[in-house]
């Protein structure tokens, strides 16, 4: 009972001892957010990386793909069994897009997908990326009439409307200048160009590329007339299609370089043992937006079949088509791995010419790198508290030499030695258990406050400390793990007992006689 | 001096090696027997104790008196078991003490003895009241202390009333004067019922006054209780109030009244 009791009492008259254990609470706190904003960055990642590959994917090392994907898919089927969800097929193969801006022709990278409308959504998140809310019920290659973007996103005027209003002045643009070129040529006085009346560009954006009527259109046979008709659709990468720039204010804008409506050109690699260089045009239909950089400025989407057309990867006599990807989607709860795993005995690599891998092991050194911060992190930060461990001890030696004569008198009145070191260890667990308790509530409170006071630091120093920029995240992402936060205070608690140990056995080898001497 | 007082014996006796131990312990509460003791300062041993045999009978007040330094506190420390002799024995209701385990001598100052010290040695942390209450509260463990809470409290209460302290229960030690300090010390000795009140300068820290009325409790509680009491002093005047007094003299017995 005394154990208790004066340990409470010296938890509550011993402020040196409070003190000592600020750098526990700190520590414990400190633990409590980087875990949970690591945690939030890896679950808001792995959503992001995840977002529009497929689970398992099976790639093919050539260019020109594996035939026949519709007997792939059943084998997959037999093998995976029950766990399949849904599979598609795809093409990849890396492209260069042009596009158009303010007269200039700018030109990206981009990998260029060739999916299946009907089932590509059906194995990734890919659709709810989608700016056009009819799209991210049902993707369609056709230009929507208007509508795009929402709330969270606002979009410059897109779609058909756009489109026509782009062609229309553009094609009153040519015929202003074909009246002055005309009336020049009648004149024949050189007089400086200058196109009177042209109306005011409707639209701060690019015009598109000029219309190319022998350009391999929908329909090769009429003349391509762009206000009404379309080339093949194309959804595009927000990246690819938008700068993100802060303007003068410092408020984080996007910039628009094409939109849905314009015309882009793609130049790509031919299917073949000598791959050629073609170029396509396609119309802009839709933006997506992953929140994932690599994604969202690499990718292209094309409807499959036009690309596996354009590309020659139909076999022209039997009519048999290849591609370079399936896509596997399975059942939630699947572990990937056995999948992956026997697909891979089922395609063994020496036979078939096929990589077959999950999305983790596609994003695998990312999020390798990712666990390893949080594991070098929480590493520093226990050092951190295993320094206030030290603190602990040093504070202990002083306490128990300065209650020399109280151990001393409890010895007197009878208490074993085992007693009077459980009142030291006692006090060092609750010491513990406050300092790390403090700890816990101060860490989940700035957890959930952590954007606010990102905010207010912002305010307070003037520097920026979260950038939207960076990090395509408009706010802090944070994910508390409650096996972790105990975790956390069973270590810090442990720590602060271990620290007493030491101080609790001094003062149980001190002798009654000795210690009640003591001045 | 009281019936009971009076029918207290003391026996101390210098150089009786060849007395038989029985009848030392025939009907002493407690007896020692050619009890050694020294002290390690460095590589110098000091001998403290050279042979001191001493007994006293139940209900009896014997005062140690001496210079500083002739051991008359070390004599009540192995009396009171808080440090063990080099030789020599120490006998407690006719059972060997001296050689007891430490948890059984743990228990022995417990339940069986009572000590009061010349600086009070209170508990700064706890009030009167828990302060009196130590003893108990390191005899039983958490559940069965509160299970008797009150009856243990009530007899605190009694105790600090006895003592002239029921209206400072709750207050720290810090607040208290050295006479209040040194009378809770005393109700605290008694809390356990003990057959034997060890004191060691119960007066030496406080103003004839006030020392007076220590001692006069003192000699009320070995009267009206029969609470045998060995005290330690250094004070002649003091001294001479006890049925009888040891004198030491560098760390032997030199008389015995």
């Amino acid at each position: 009972m005394y154990k208790l009791l004066l340990s409470w009492r010296y938890l509550c008259t011993r402020y040196i001892a409070l003190a000592s254990i600020i750098s526990v609470t700190l520590g414990v706190g400190t633990l409590i957010v980087v875990n949970s904003v690591m945690a939030g960055f890896t679950r808001e990642m792995h959503v992001r990386l995840h977002g529009i590959l497929s689970d398992v994917i099976v790639e093919s090392h050539s260019m020109d793909g594996l035939v026949d994907p519709a007997w792939h898919m059943a084998e997959i089927r037999r093998v995976v069994g029950d766990d399949l969800a849904g599979t598609t097929a795809a093409v990849h193969v890396p492209a260069m897009l042009s596009m158009n801006v303010r007269g200039q022709v700018s030109t990206r990278q981009i990998t260029l997908i060739g999916v299946d409308e009907a089932t590509y959504a059906d194995v990734s998140d890919f659709r709810q990326y989608l700016l056009h809310p009819e799209n991210r019920k049902r993707l369609s290659f056709q230009l929507r009439e208007e509508g795009y973007g929402d709330e969270s996103r606002e979009m410059p005027p897109s779609g058909w409307k756009y489109r026509r209003m782009k062609v229309s002045y553009e094609r009153e643009l040519e015929a202003q200048r074909q009246l002055l070129n005309a009336e020049l040529a009648k004149s024949n006085t050189p007089k400086p160009v200058e196109a009177p009346g042209i109306p005011q560009d409707p639209t701060s954006a690019s015009s598109g590329l000029p219309a190319d009527p022998t350009a391999t259109t929908a329909d090769m046979g009429s003349v391509f007339d762009p206000a009404k008709e379309q080339f093949t659709g194309m959804v595009l990468g927000i990246a690819i299609g938008s700068v993100r720039q802060r303007n003068e204010e410092g408020k984080v804008l996007d910039y628009y370089l094409c939109r849905p409506g314009d015309d882009v050109q793609v130049t790509y690699a031919s299917a073949g043992a000598r791959p050629t260089a073609r170029s396509d045009q396609f119309t802009v239909v839709d933006f997506y937006e992953s929140k994932m950089s690599e994604y969202d400025s690499g990718f292209a989407f094309v409807p499959l079949r036009r690309l596996q057309e354009i590309r020659g990867m139909i076999d022209p006599k039997s009519g048999v088509d290849a591609v370079t990807t399936i896509q596997l989607k399975l059942k939630p709860g699947t572990d990937l791995n056995v999948v992956r795993d026997k697909l891979r005995a089922h395609f063994p690599i020496d036979k078939f010419q096929y990589q077959i891998k999950t999305w983790r092991d596609m994003q695998g050194p990312l999020l390798a790198a990712v666990q390893m911060e949080t594991t070098l992190l929480n590493i520093l930060l226990f050092l951190i508290i295993a320094v206030a461990g030290f603190g602990i001890l040093a504070t202990f030696f002083m306490i128990v030499v300065e209650k020399t004569r109280d151990i001393g008198i409890l010895k007197a009145l009878g208490a074993p030695s085992q007693g009077v070191m459980c009142i030291f260890l006692n006090y060092g667990f609750s010491l513990g258990l406050v300092g790390s308790g403090a700890g816990m509530i101060g860490g989940l409170l700035f957890v959930a406050y952590i954007n606010d006071i990102a905010k207010l630091i912002e305010i307070v120093t003037g520097q920026e400390v979260f950038d939207p920029t960076v990090y395509y995240f408009e706010r802090i992402p944070t994910a508390v793990q409650p096996i972790a936060v105990v975790g956390v205070v069973f270590g810090a608690v442990l720590i602060a007992v271990m620290a007493s140990v030491l101080p609790a056995l001094r003062a149980a080898r001190l002798h009654p006689v000795e210690a009640l001497r003591y001045e | 001096m009281s019936s009971t007082a009076l029918m207290a014996e003391q026996i101390a006796e210098r150089g009786t090696r060849n007395v038989e131990p029985r009848s030392i312990t025939h009907s002493a509460i407690l007896s020692a027997r050619r009890l050694e003791k020294s002290y390690r300062k460095g590589k110098l041993v000091v001998p403290v104790l050279k042979g001191v045999d001493f007994s006293i009978r139940e209900g009896g007040f014997v005062a140690v008196v001496g210079q500083s330094g002739c051991g008359k506190s070390t004599l009540l420390h192995l009396l009171g078991t808080l440090d063990a002799p080099d030789t020599g024995e120490i006998h407690f209701e006719g059972q060997r003490i001296d050689n007891l385990s430490p948890r059984s001598r743990d228990r022995l100052r417990n339940e069986h003895f009572g000590m009061i010290f010349q600086f009070y040695h209170l508990l700064p942390e706890l009030s009167t009241l828990e302060n009196v209450l130590a003893p108990i509260m390191i005899r039983y463990g958490v559940l069965s202390y509160w299970r008797h809470k009150k009856e243990h409290a009530e007899r605190a209460k009694q105790l600090l009333d006895m003592v002239n302290l029921g209206h400072r229960l709750t207050h720290k030690p810090r607040e208290l004067s050295g006479g209040e300090m040194q009378r809770t010390a005393i109700a605290r000795a008694l809390i356990s019922q003990p057959k034997l009140l060890l004191a060691d300068e119960p007066t030496g820290n406080l103003d004839q006054k006030t020392g007076g009325e220590i001692l006069a409790l003192l000699k009320q509680l070995n009267r009206d209780h029969g609470l045998t009491v060995v005290m330690v002093t250094h004070d002649q005047a003091i001294a001479k109030q006890a049925d009888h007094v040891v004198r030491l003299v560098e760390g032997k017995v030199a008389s015995a009244i």
